[in-house]
């Protein structure tokens, strides 16, 4: 069976990719990137309002991770492309947004949003965990100095935080990497939609599909180094003991141990 | 009259059933300082926690140089005052916790500079010379830059009271600032606290240290079951306390 594969063109998909594919890569980077800010800030927007004393701010909270969490990505990004502009009655996904350097189609622009707004919901517990683990007398001894209760959080405790959120907001981003092939239905030329033309041009479906799996896991390692380096900043500054870059990959690799690295 | 610098009047404070406070009142004067003694659960902890508001109390009140804390006055009703000056006011109000509490993500010198940059507005530069200053003051002017974790129980409670001693308070509360540490790094601590006594800051020392009492302590005063039932010189409750479970607990920690 394997003779039924033209290897040269998973070759070139792999070793020699073209200009439009380079383009279709750049998309997935920046669309995972900006999607996953929107996230984190969601998340820690939803975490902070989870945490308040205000009962109508948890309920939000609650009933935007219960309706995120609980429908499939793929019905969300639809909905928020096709249905945002029609349910709010005015124009929130505009055709093409432009930015001055460069514009972006409102496909770009709507699916951003939904994998945003999704990630947001999964980032809340993330964020919340990571929040509740840090010692309650840090935000006393922040008041105490006479700090508010915003710039605590924001100088005292979400600085700590942090440190037990990255390993799993890396873990997010991972599939974040790969969710971004979901955008291929509502027409954005992302490395999947490249992937899928070619095929629908060729019938190769080995090669192509082989091509882009083989991207994907080039961004996701390559991912996964970054992830090691910024954990190994912000593990510096605390502990004595520092493990070392080989040590801070193989944590990444495994959420497990990379949880109990960040105790 | 005019130098108290906190006032407690009738003091009432429950967690869900459990009345903690039950009437505590006591003057504090500038330049004096005050141990707080006591069995486990008499409400010390929870009276100095509600001198800077971080317990609410439930009757009663506490003025700091003549402020009220955390609550407003609203006609004949006292209603909880805003987060802005609350926060205010515990810029007043120094606070040495028993486990320390320092921001293991900064070091020493930016525990120290940290609220008075971003909450008094100090200049970098201004805060980090005062903080120095502070560093050496508590003993510790070669660990600037060192992070809390690597520094022992003793060198950390030092940099918590400089942390406090930073906002210029005109009064610090010490929750049991030794009863974390090792028996052999306490002295460190006590002798810095010692000196502030010494030196004239205004300060309410929750502790069993009877040591630290008898040599800094303008007062001592007793609490048991959310009442202060005995207070007088350190010199009093060495030779005659008159009730009888002040007898009673002071036979156990000596």
């Amino acid at each position: 069976m394997l003779a039924a594969v033209d290897w040269h063109v998973v070759w070139v998909r792999v070793a020699h990719p073209d200009h439009v594919f380079f383009l279709a890569l750049t998309r997935t980077v920046y669309v995972a990137v900006i999607a996953q800010v929107i996230g984190v800030l969601l998340g820690v927007a939803a975490a902070l309002m989870r945490m308040s004393k205000a009962a109508p701010m948890r309920f939000i909270s609650g009933v935007y991770v219960w309706i995120f969490r609980g429908t499939p990505l793929l019905v969300q990004i639809f909905f928020v492309y096709y249905g945002a502009n029609e349910l709010l009655g005015f124009t929130l996904i505009p055709n093409s947004l432009n930015l001055g350097l460069f514009s972006l189609d409102g496909a770009i622009v709507g699916g951003i949003l939904a994998l945003g707004i999704n990630e947001g919901a999964y980032m809340r517990e993330i964020v919340r965990a990571g929040i509740d683990s840090i010692d309650k007398g840090q935000m006393e001894a922040a008041k105490s100095l006479g700090m508010r209760y915003g710039l605590a959080m924001r100088r005292i405790v979400l600085p700590q935080a942090a440190r037990v959120i990255i390993p799993p907001l890396g873990n997010e981003f991972n599939n974040m990497l790969k969710n971004t092939s979901l955008l291929f239905a509502i027409g954005v030329y992302e490395m999947f939609a490249d992937a899928e033309i070619g095929y629908s041009n060729s019938f190769q479906p080995v090669e192509y599909f082989l091509g882009v799996a083989f991207w994907y896991l080039v961004l996701t390692t390559v991912w996964t180094f970054i992830q090691a380096a910024i954990e190994r900043k912000l593990a510096a500054s605390e502990r004595g003991e520092e493990l070392s870059f080989f040590e801070r990959v193989q944590a990444v690799w495994n959420p497990v141990s990379a949880w109990r690295s960040a105790r | 009259m005019s130098d108290v610098v906190m006032r407690a009047e009738d003091v009432h404070k429950r967690f869900g059933r459990l009345e903690v406070l039950k009437g505590v009142s006591l003057d504090v004067q500038q330049r004096e300082t005050v141990c707080i003694i006591g069995p486990s659960g008499s409400g010390k902890t929870t009276f100095i926690r509600c001198i800077n508001h971080l317990e609410k109390v439930d009757g009663g009140r506490i003025t700091v140089n003549g402020h009220l804390i955390g609550y407003r006055q609203k006609g004949e009703r006292l209603v909880e005052d805003s987060e802005k000056s609350i926060a205010r006011q515990r810029t007043q109000i120094g606070m040495v916790f028993q486990r320390f509490n320092l921001f293991p993500h900064k070091t020493a010198l930016e525990n120290v500079i940290e609220a008075p940059i971003q909450v008094l507005g100090q200049s970098r530069e201004q805060a980090a010379e005062e903080g120095i200053r502070l560093l050496t003051r508590v003993g510790l002017a070669d660990k600037t830059d060192t992070y809390p974790g690597k520094l022992s129980g003793g060198q950390q409670q030092r940099v918590a009271i400089a942390r406090s001693l930073a906002m210029k308070p005109a009064l610090i509360l010490f929750d049991e600032p030794t009863s974390a540490l090792d028996p052999e790094v306490t002295g460190e601590v006590l002798s810095v606290m010692e000196e502030l006594a010494h030196e004239g800051m205004t300060m309410i020392v929750v502790t069993h240290e009877m040591g630290f009492a008898r040599e800094a302590a303008d007062r001592v005063v007793m609490m048991d079951e959310g009442v202060i039932i005995e207070e007088g010189t350190p010199e009093h409750f060495f030779q005659a306390p008159e009730h009888e479970r002040t007898k009673q607990f002071l036979s156990k920690i000596l």
